[in-house]
């Protein structure tokens, strides 16, 4: 049976056929009996969310209908919820309780969605595999032994175990769009400023996106179009109308001009990925859509520049945790004093990979280096969204594979830092360019593992790559798939 | 420039970003930046001139609003998180600044 989409799940509570307590008691039973094996979660909040379903279901029985009546959601754990923990995935923030709701959240709420839990993730959303969090992987409900990508690795693998049929998680290089494809998922990075990034953790302040997961295309569009609009609160977000994202799937995608890299299928790619790619490709093809090769010159430089510029701007961004207003302090004897107090603090409070970009961060800003590595990048930046622009002038999305391999087995790459670089090289350069992009789950490797599709689209353009990524599931079966850990233990014979 | 992170490159940069290391983080931090910057080379040795540089990707206005008084988050609110705080006089507190 194919588990409920949030679409379902608010139509039933509207219809009366169900109640918000009943789906979310049956939700939180479902995240205590997969925690065990899954560890997608940080911290559920089952008194919170009992207590706001009992509400909704006063209000659905006085009439009110809202987009996400009763749905249980999850919100990635560097997203603030007004008093409710919040770590970010880091031992800085263990005991941090924001005194304010992140718009994103507010507005998922506002909309009826009810927040079940924080997911785990990286440290501040460092990592592709959610090896980096302070509190332990989260694992692949695919194969437990491997990793389910990050840095939004709970998200994704609470809505593909069908604890939840949304989340909400936050991509920098490709932290939703990856652990969406490892984790058989949908997964969307919107435009730069289309969501607010009020209340998201900063990591590097030119790239983060708060994007949704979900089962379906529908269900990412219906989420993206809650929390998607200006927002006062963040002088980055786009004052620009929210279209009807879910009126974009109309399934019909003829004559649309769909860009292919042929560099993103060579050597260097997984033979599974590539060829479950290459079949999507024929796949739209078959549907009216045109394949035309497409060439990015510079998409190479795209992994170097990345980690050139989201390292500069996160050694700014962590200089706040200092141990002061809020987080973590060190013990510290009485005659410290302030500086070896900041040094301890953040010594103790992070992690090895935060420490690591701090560091790579702080030397790419110091005097002497910044216009060699900074300022250079800044200018390949260019060149990369250059490449897009002139990309999209000939068509209306390019597809790629979202990532070169699918899941790898946990502790792999943790110990090497450029080879868990190298997971994002098809993720990478979208933010870079500030672009949309889509990871739609497109089949399975020989070892049941999943496969995704990224449709990149023009700025601001979601409604493109939404219609795309919806006519390509309906042609196929790979939604409905669910992970083997999710099914009932088998019956002893006998 | 430096592809190559000697015990002292590591200890200044430290110093700068106000991290403490271990001699054991020092030698395997110095190692791996290394590394990735060797990587970063192929950045470098690309011909950018006249390329200007991509610092944001909107183009930011002004944004005006009404004048009007608005609660902020009170005090106490604020200094709930604090590791060390003197709630009657409503401070942070830290170590000593000045010997």
């Amino acid at each position: 049976m194919t588990p409920d989409t949030a679409r379902d799940l608010r139509d039933a509570v509207a219809a009366g056929r169900r109640s918000a307590v009943e789906i979310c008691r049956a939700c939180l039973d479902r995240i205590d009996r997969l925690e065990p094996a899954l560890h997608a979660f940080l911290t559920v909040t089952p008194e919170r969310a009992l207590a706001r379903a009992d509400e909704l279901d006063r209000r659905a029985r006085a009439g009110e209908r809202l987009p996400l009546h009763g749905v249980p959601v999850a919100v990635k754990d560097n997203l603030c919820t007004r008093g409710v923990r919040t770590t970010a995935g880091s031992r800085m923030l263990d005991r941090f309780f924001p005194p304010y709701d992140a718009t994103a959240v507010s507005r998922l709420e506002q909309a009826g969605a009810i927040v079940v839990g924080k997911t785990n993730c990286d440290e501040f959303a460092m990592g592709s595999s959610t090896e980096h969090s302070a509190f332990g992987p989260s694992r692949n409900p695919w194969d437990v032994s491997r990793t389910p990508g990050g840095s939004s690795g709970g998200s994704a693998v609470a809505v593909a175990a069908a604890a939840v049929p949304v989340a909400l998680g936050s991509d920098t290089g490709g932290s939703v769009r990856q652990p969406a494809a490892l984790c058989g998922v949908v997964g969307m990075k919107p435009s730069y400023g289309r969501v607010s990034r009020y209340g998201l953790i900063a990591f590097a302040s030119s790239l983060d996106q708060v994007g949704p997961f979900a089962r379906t295309v529908f269900d990412a569009a219906l989420l993206l179009g809650v929390v998607a609009g200006a927002d006062p609160a963040d002088a980055t977000s786009a004052r620009l109308p929210v279209p009807e994202f879910t009126g974009a799937l109309t399934g019909d995608i003829r004559g649309l001009r769909v860009g292919v890299v042929r560099a993103t299928l060579d050597d260097g790619v997984d033979d599974d990925v590539r060829r479950a790619v290459t079949e999507a490709l024929d796949v739209l093809r078959s549907r009216g859509a045109v394949l035309v090769d497409v060439a990015l010159p510079h998409a190479r430089f795209a992994i170097p520049v990345y980690y050139l510029i989201a390292t500069a701007e996160a050694s700014a961004n962590l200089a706040r945790y200092d141990g002061v207003r809020y987080g973590f302090r060190a013990a510290m004897g009485g005659d410290a004093d302030l500086r070896r107090m900041y040094e301890e603090t953040r010594a103790q409070g992070f992690g090895a990979e935060v420490k690591r970009r701090i560091m790579l961060g702080t030397f790419v800003l110091s005097a002497g280096y910044h216009d060699a590595y900074y300022v250079k990048a800044q200018q390949v930046r260019t060149l990369i969204r250059q490449d897009y622009e002139a990309a999209f002038a000939q068509v209306d999305v390019i597809a790629t594979p979202t990532s070169p391999t699918a899941a790898f087995p946990l502790g792999e790459r943790v110990h090497d830092p450029l080879q868990m670089y190298l997971a994002d090289v098809f993720t990478v350069g979208v933010p870079l360019a500030g672009l949309p992009a889509i990871s739609v789950p497109c089949g399975f490797t020989r070892d049941l593992l999943p496969v995704g599709l990224q449709l990149v689209g023009r700025m601001f353009d979601e409604e493109t790559i939404l219609r795309v990524g919806d006519a390509y599931e309906r042609e196929t079966p790979w939604w409905k798939s669910t992970p083997p850990v999710t099914k009932p233990a088998p019956v002893p014979r006998g | 420039m430096p592809v190559e992170f000697t015990k002292t490159d590591v200890e200044r940069v430290a110093s700068l970003a106000r991290l403490a290391l271990s001699d054991e983080e020092k030698a395997v931090f110095g190692g791996q930046l290394a590394e990735v910057l060797r990587y970063a080379e192929q950045v470098r040795a690309l011909d950018t001139s006249g390329v200007a540089a991509t610092a944001h990707l909107l183009t930011l206005e002004t944004v005006d609003r009404a004048d009007d008084e608005r609660s902020s988050l009170p005090q106490a609110e604020a200094l709930a998180n604090a590791p060390d705080a003197w709630l009657p006089a409503g401070l942070f507190k830290v170590p000593r600044v000045l010997g």
